[in-house]
C-alpha cells in the first residue's frame, strides 16, 4: 500500500469505500491517480465474516446514533435505526444481496413520463439510458453479473422454486434467477457460489462482488492507493476561493488528522454524505457545502419496500442458498392503470430465525406471531422493491440535540410515504400474496418495510444549479473540486436495486475526473 | 447463541436432580444469587440431546425467584410455543436479570411490572389460568415494562439454538460447505423451473 503524506495536495480524497467510493478508488488508481480512501469502518475479510445474523450485524452494521421522524413505520419500530447499512471496509457491498439491474429508459426521465405529481419533487436526470449503457456494460463486466457477458444464471433454490411456480401460474413471464453479481462459476479470481445462505452477513466464499476483495485490492496493487480504515471524516475544509482543500478525520486512536486533497469525493451513503456537507458549514458556506440550492439532504428516497412471507403444507427451507435467489420483473413497468406511477420488482428474500423474529412483524406478539415462527421451515419469502417519490420534505438534517462520540450532531432522517408509495405497496402486497396463493400457500403475511438498505437522492444531480446539488458527473455545482460519488446523486430512484447504477456512475465519474485533470481543470 | 450460557448453568447443575430441594449442600452454597430457577428437559427430545444434562438451574443475580418465575410465565404468554421447554424462557429471565443488575431503574420497572401482573390476576400471575394471564398482558400492552420484556424476548427466545433446533433452522452453513450439495433445491412438491429460468449448478 502506498503511503500518502498528510500535506500532499496532489491526491484525490475519497470518503467511503463501498460501491461508489471503492469503485471510484480503483478506477482512479488504474489511471495512475493517487487516492487516499478514508473509511469509517474497520477491515474485515471473508475469513472474519460471521454466519450468524446478530453477531454479523454487530460486526458490519452502521450503529452510530441516528434519529428518525415522520409517519413512516420505521420511526416507530426502529427509531434509532433508519437504515440497515454498513460501517466497514467495503461499505454496504459486504451486506448487499447482489441484484444488479439496469434502470429502464423512462426511469431517467420521470418528470417527462409521469408528469407533475402533487407532493413529489420529480425531476429528469441530466442523463439518458443511452448515455449510461456503455458504463452499465463496464460495471456488469467488472462485477461479473449473471446473464451478462455470457455468464450463466445462478441455480435457483427452493425459495425460488416456490416463487417461480406461483408467478408463472399467475401469468408472469419475466421470472428467473436474476442478474446477480454473484459468481455462478469461478471468475476474476473468485470461486463460485456455495449457496451458503448468508449473503447479508458478508460472503464467506467471496463469490458475491464486494469492493472489499475486488476493487480495493486491485487499487492497492497499483501502489497508488492509501486506504485508511477506522478513519471517520467530520469536516471538509475549503479555502477563500471556495475550493475544498482537504478533510479532517478522527483516526482509529481517536486522534484528529488533517489530510490535504486536490479533490474530495464523498461516498458515505445517502445519510452520512449530506450530513458531512451540512456539518462542514462555514462563514462562506453557511448552509453547508454545495448547498446553494438548499437541496442537500432533501429528496431522501428509500424505495417503496415491503415483504410477503407465505406458509405451505410442505417444507421449503428458504434459508438454503442465495438470499435473493430470483426475481419477477413483470411489475417493473410504468403503467398507471394499476393506480400509481413507476413500478416494482419482486425478489426472493429469506431471513434466519433470529431476524425473522425481529422483522416479520415488529412489535408483534401472541399466537398470531408464534404460528409463523413455528412454521419457519415451511415459509417462502419475497421482498418488494419499487420506485418511491422524491419529496423535498423527506430529508436528512442535523439533530443538534443528540451528539455522536466526536461531539457532532447526529443525522435525523425524516420520511413520510407519498400516496403513490402507499398505492404501489398495496398493489405489490396483493400481487405477492397472489403469487404464493397460486403456489398453494396456506397463509400469507404482509411484512412492513425493514430499515432502509437503498438510501438515495440526498445530493441529487440535475441540469440546473438552482434545484440540484451536482451535475451529471456528480461534480457539485458550487465547488468545482468536490464530487458526490454514491447513491446520493440519484435524481430519482427507479424500481431497480441501485448498486449497479452507483458502480456505473463511479466508473464514469473516474473517467471525467481523469479528463478534467488532463485538461488542467482540476 | 444464548443457549451456550444456559448450557453452562445446565452443566453446573448436572450432579443434581430436577428439584432444587434435592441439591447437594455444596451446590446450594455455590448458587448464591438472590433467586434460582430450576427445570428439566424432556428426555428423548432433540433439545435434551443438545444439553449435557436434562436438568438445568439458573442463578439470578438481582431478581428473586418469584419475580423470575413470573417473568418466565410472562414470556410464555407473549410468545407461546408449546414445543419450547421452560429452559428457553429461562434465558429470557437470565437476560432480564442481567439488565436489572446493570440498571437499578430497570430492576424497579421489572419488579413493579411483575407486581402489577400479580395484582391483575388476583395475587399470582404465574399460577393464574391462561385466559386470566392473557387479559392481564393485553391490559399492559404498550407500557414500558411490556416493551422491555417483549423486546428482550426477540433475542433471548429466538437468537437461541434450542429454538433454532426446534424450528428447524440450522444456523451457520460455512463449516459444512453451504448447501450447494446439501439440498438447496431439493423441493419436490412443485414443478422444477426450466433451465432458462434456473440453470443447473456449476460443479467444476
Amino acid at each position: 500500500m502506498g503511503k500518502i503524506a498528510f500535506d500532499d495536495v496532489s491526491a484525490v480524497v475519497i470518503i467511503g469505500s463501498g460501491a461508489g467510493g471503492g469503485t471510484l478508488a480503483n478506477e482512479l488508481c488504474q489511471k495512475g491517480i493517487k487516492v487516499v480512501c478514508l473509511e469509517a469502518g474497520a477491515m474485515q475479510s471473508s475469513a472474519s465474516f460471521i454466519n450468524d445474523e446478530w453477531k454479523s450485524f454487530a460486526q458490519l452494521a452502521w450503529l452510530d446514533a441516528r434519529t428518525t421522524s415522520g409517519s413512516w413505520r420505521i420511526a416507530k419500530d426502529f427509531p434509532g435505526l433508519p437504515a440497515w447499512i454498513c460501517k466497514t471496509v467495503g461499505g454496504s457491498t459486504t451486506h448487499w444481496a447482489g441484484a444488479s439491474l439496469r434502470f429502464q429508459e423512462h426511469e431517467f426521465k420521470v418528470r417527462t413520463h409521469y408528469g407533475a405529481i402533487d407532493g413529489a419533487s420529480l425531476m429528469d436526470w441530466p442523463l439518458t439510458l443511452k448515455e449510461m449503457e456503455p458504463w452499465y456494460a463496464k460495471a456488469e463486466d467488472k462485477m461479473g453479473v449473471t446473464r451478462s457477458n455470457g455468464i450463466p444464471g445462478l441455480p435457483g433454490n427452493n425459495n425460488f422454486k416456490v416463487m417461480h411456480a406461483g408467478a408463472t401460474r399467475l401469468g408472469y413471464k419475466e421470472v428467473h434467477t436474476g442478474r446477480m453479481a454473484i459468481n455462478s462459476r469461478p471468475r476474476d479470481g473468485r470461486g463460485r457460489c456455495l449457496q451458503l445462505g448468508f449473503c447479508f452477513q458478508g460472503c464467506k466464499s467471496g463469490a458475491k462482488w464486494s469492493t472489499l476483495y475486488t476493487e480495493l485490492p486491485k487499487a492497492e496493487a497499483t501502489g497508488k492507493l492509501d486506504l485508511r480504515p477506522e478513519s471517520h471524516v467530520t469536516r471538509i475544509e475549503h479555502n477563500a476561493a471556495g475550493k475544498v482543500t482537504g478533510v479532517v478525520y478522527f483516526d482509529k486512536d481517536g486522534r484528529a488528522q488533517r489530510q490535504k486533497a486536490r479533490a474530495v469525493c464523498v461516498a458515505g451513503n445517502s445519510i452520512e454524505t449530506p450530513r458531512l456537507l451540512l456539518m462542514s458549514a462555514s462563514d462562506k458556506f453557511r448552509d453547508g457545502l454545495a448547498n446553494s440550492s438548499g437541496q442537500v439532504g432533501r429528496n431522501y428516497m428509500r424505495h417503496m419496500t415491503g415483504s410477503v412471507y407465505a406458509a405451505f403444507k410442505e417444507p421449503v427451507h428458504m434459508y438454503r442458498g442465495t438470499t435473493m435467489a430470483g426475481i419477477v420483473g413483470d411489475e417493473a413497468r410504468h403503467d398507471t392503470r394499476r393506480g400509481f406511477v413507476g413500478g416494482y420488482e419482486m425478489e426472493t428474500l429469506s431471513l434466519g430465525v433470529p431476524f425473522m423474529a425481529a422483522f416479520l412483524n415488529p412489535g408483534g406478539w401472541g399466537e398470531d406471531f408464534t404460528w409463523w415462527m413455528e412454521h419457519y421451515s415451511q415459509l417462502a419469502g419475497m421482498w418488494l422493491v419499487g420506485e418511491d417519490m422524491p419529496r423535498e420534505s423527506n430529508r436528512v438534517t442535523l439533530n443538534r440535540d443528540v451528539k455522536d462520540k466526536y461531539g457532532n450532531p447526529v443525522p435525523n432522517v425524516h420520511f413520510d410515504d407519498h400516496a403513490n408509495d402507499i398505492a404501489m405497496r398495496e398493489h405489490a402486497y396483493t400481487q405477492g400474496e397472489r403469487v404464493y396463493q397460486a403456489a398453494g400457500a396456506i397463509r400469507t403475511f404482509r411484512t412492513p418495510p425493514y430499515p432502509s438498505t437503498h438510501n438515495l437522492g440526498t445530493c441529487r444531480m440535475g441540469a440546473r444549479a438552482a434545484d440540484s446539488v451536482c451535475n451529471a458527473f456528480g461534480r457539485t455545482h458550487d465547488i468545482p473540486n468536490l464530487f458526490i460519488s454514491d447513491g446520493s446523486q440519484f435524481t430519482t430512484g427507479g424500481a431497480e436495486n441501485p448498486t449497479l447504477t452507483i458502480v456505473a456512475l463511479a466508473i464514469r465519474q473516474a473517467d471525467h475526473i481523469a479528463d478534467l485533470m488532463k485538461r488542467k481543470q482540476l | 447463541m444464548q443457549a451456550i450460557r444456559i448450557a453452562a448453568a445446565i452443566r453446573d447443575g448436572s450432579s443434581s436432580t430436577a428439584s432444587g430441594r434435592d441439591l447437594p449442600l455444596t451446590r446450594r452454597q455455590f448458587l448464591k444469587g438472590s433467586g434460582i430457577l430450576f427445570g428439566t428437559l424432556a428426555i428423548g427430545t432433540p433439545l435434551a440431546a443438545l444439553a449435557p444434562s436434562p436438568a438445568w438451574a439458573l442463578e439470578l443475580k438481582t431478581l428473586d425467584t418469584a419475580t423470575g418465575e413470573t417473568l418466565l410465565k410472562f414470556g410464555r404468554v407473549l410468545f407461546p410455543h408449546p414445543s419450547l421447554p421452560d429452559a428457553v424462557y429461562a434465558v429470557l429471565v437470565k437476560d432480564l436479570d442481567a439488565m436489572a443488575a446493570a440498571d437499578p431503574k430497570l430492576a424497579l420497572q421489572l419488579r413493579e411490572g411483575v407486581a402489577g401482573l400479580d395484582q391483575a390476576t388476583g395475587g399470582a400471575f404465574a399460577k393464574a389460568d391462561a385466559a386470566a394471564q392473557l387479559v392481564a398482558v393485553k391490559a399492559i400492552e404498550g407500557s414500558p415494562f411490556f416493551a422491555t420484556v417483549r423486546g428482550k424476548c426477540v433475542t433471548s427466545l429466538y437468537d437461541n439454538d434450542m429454538t433454532w433446533a426446534t424450528f428447524g433452522y440450522p444456523g451457520e452453513s460455512w463449516s459444512k460447505g453451504g448447501y450447494i450439495t446439501r439440498g438447496f433445491q431439493d423441493l419436490k412438491w412443485l414443478p422444477a423451473p426450466p433451465e432458462s429460468a434456473s440453470p443447473p449448478p456449476y460443479m467444476g
